[in-house]
């Protein structure tokens, strides 16, 4: 499925990512079936969908952790699969990636994370590597906690140090991988208030996976439904929101049983219970 | 039967893969070896980790097992009115075997598994994933430099291991049993060769060295990573690295004396 992206002002070849016949298996369960997207530059853009239907899959896919068994995925024109590790990892240079748990190094304070990457890539003097953080906290408004250990923070702070961290290297994209799992309503709202501004005031093309339907329609351009391993639905939030279709509607209202089945696939439920007397 | 067979083959190809993913890492691990030129801090913190803080356990260690050396060494001697040699004996006894043994498997239990933990519980927790996605590799920024400060770290533990041992097998010989002091000091100088006895047992724990750490970064890296798998992982370390070590000294002592 190729989807054009001029709904929301673009063409194909505005997308940033364009994934293609994608198929990736897990021993004999199938992920994702020929799944082609487009991730158009300079928006954000939400894939969606319930547990386990393979959106961090696709994620690791573009991110190139993981290898597809069929299919492309080229991000800024590069392919992504056939990358050698040295020229995938000068790929990531330009990729940042918010991680569900923020994956900050427990061993250093907020302020050696966010240096991490820089320190790493770059040969910046200390003063202005210092001036370069503590204007990357500025931004997730945690300046203050520069001197804290990641176990002194709370959920929602330690992402807001994730994303400053992702931002550091000023990449050409984020990728967000359940930003919004497990943070109360307010650190949800903050979350969802910098992906929105990172994105108008850098520039930066924003991939966010989440189940979190209000939080990521209100600040996506685009959006994909996935379920099953392939997309389901597609539009503008406000036309996903608005879709027929019984898998969207099922996910979007939250209801337990429909064409996902709430049973787990087992066998005649008398017959077990029969079985288990004897 | 069929299953039996069926169950002991899976088992023996499982090994042998994972055999092979550790050749492989290590391989990794040495690539990025010319990389640590500019990580040497690194390096240094982690000798404090896996070295200094090993340390207690180590000269606790050795100074026991030297008084135990020199009570039971006095006890032998004794009846064959040798006891000037106690020095000797306990000096060869922990420079060629006790002090690269027992230092490394007291090192497996301490540093080895927290080595092991630490790295399963960075990948239970995607630090790993997180510098990859970084462009950081963590075989260079995170194992290379815990590998070569544990295989650091073993010959100077072993060393110290051995040099309080002889301690308290001083300790005891002369302070409570009334060995000569002149004489055990001066047999372990005149009879204790540098090369044949002070380098093989520090060759020795080099080797242990490389194995353990090698095992427990290995086992750190590829721990399933929940916490029980981060529990099998520290297990396996101890385990597979006790057994390495006492499999290993055999076929040391064996090259070392020429005599197999």
């Amino acid at each position: 499925m190729s989807v054009s992206t001029s709904k929301i002002g673009g063409t194909s070849d505005d997308a940033l990512v364009k994934v293609r016949n994608l198929r990736f298996t897990r021993g004999d369960r199938v992920i994702l079936k020929d799944l082609s997207l487009d991730i158009p530059r300079g928006k954000v853009t939400a894939i969606m969908g319930g547990s386990g239907c393979g959106k961090t899959t696709l994620l690791n896919l573009i991110g190139g952790r993981l290898h597809p068994d069929g299919g492309d995925v080229t991000v800024d024109g590069i392919s992504v699969p056939s990358l050698s590790t040295k020229e995938l990892f000068e790929l990531r240079k330009r990729m940042g990636m918010l991680f569900q748990t923020g994956a900050l190094l427990t061993d250093l304070t907020v302020f050696e994370n966010v240096a991490f990457p820089i320190r790493e890539h770059t040969e910046l003097p200390e003063s202005l590597l210092r001036k370069v953080v503590l204007m990357k906290l500025e931004t997730v408004g945690l300046r203050g906690a520069c001197d804290l250990m990641p176990s002194e923070l709370s959920g929602g702070m330690a992402r807001r140090v994730a994303l400053a961290r992702a931002i550091a290297l000023e990449p050409m994209m984020i990728m967000y991988d359940e930003p919004f799992t497990g943070l109360d309503p307010i650190s949800k709202g903050v979350i969802a208030k910098l992906i929105r501004e990172l994105n108008q005031t850098l520039g930066i093309t924003s991939i966010v996976i989440s189940h979190d339907v209000p939080e990521t329609c209100f600040i996506s351009d685009y959006a994909y439904l996935l379920g099953d391993g392939r997309i389901i639905g597609q539009g503008t939030p406000k036309e996903v929101q608005q879709s027929k279709s019984d898998y969207v509607r099922q996910f979007m209202d939250g209801l337990p049983d429909g064409p996902v089945p709430y049973q787990y696939p087992a066998s005649d439920y008398l017959q077990d219970l029969l079985r288990a007397r004897t | 039967m069929i299953d039996a067979i069926r169950n002991l083959g899976r088992i023996i190809l499982e090994g042998l893969e994972r055999f092979g993913r550790a050749g492989l890492f290590m391989f990794e691990v040495m690539r990025g070896t010319p990389q640590l030129r500019k990580r040497g801090a690194l390096v240094l913190q982690q000798v404090y980790g896996v070295g200094v803080l090993t340390l207690l356990i180590i000269l606790v260690s050795g100074l026991f097992v030297g008084m135990v050396l020199g009570l039971q060494g006095y006890n032998t001697l004794v009846k064959f009115g040798s006891e000037d040699t106690l020095g000797l004996l306990v000096a060869l006894s922990l420079v060629r075997e006790l002090g690269p043994v027992v230092t490394a498997l007291l090192f497996a239990g301490r540093a080895g598994s927290a080595l092991t933990a630490e790295i399963g519980l960075m990948k239970a927790t995607e630090q790993l994933a997180g510098m990859e996605m970084m462009a950081v590799n963590p075989l260079t920024r995170v194992i290379a430099p815990r590998f070569y400060a544990g295989v650091i770290a073993m010959p100077l533990l072993a060393a110290l291991f051995s040099a309080i041992g002889i301690l308290g097998g001083h300790l005891v010989g002369v302070g409570l049993l009334s060995v000569d002091a002149g004489a055990f000091w001066s047999q372990m100088q005149a009879k204790v060769d540098f090369y044949d006895d002070i380098m093989n047992g520090v060759i020795k724990s080099i080797v242990f060295g490389v194995v353990c750490t090698g095992i427990a970064v290995f086992e750190g890296y590829d721990a399933v990573p929940t916490s029980e798998g981060v529990a099998r992982a520290t297990n396996r370390t101890v385990v597979y690295s006790s057994l390495a070590v006492l499999g290993l000294d055999f076929i040391l002592t064996a090259l070392m004396l020429g005599e197999v």
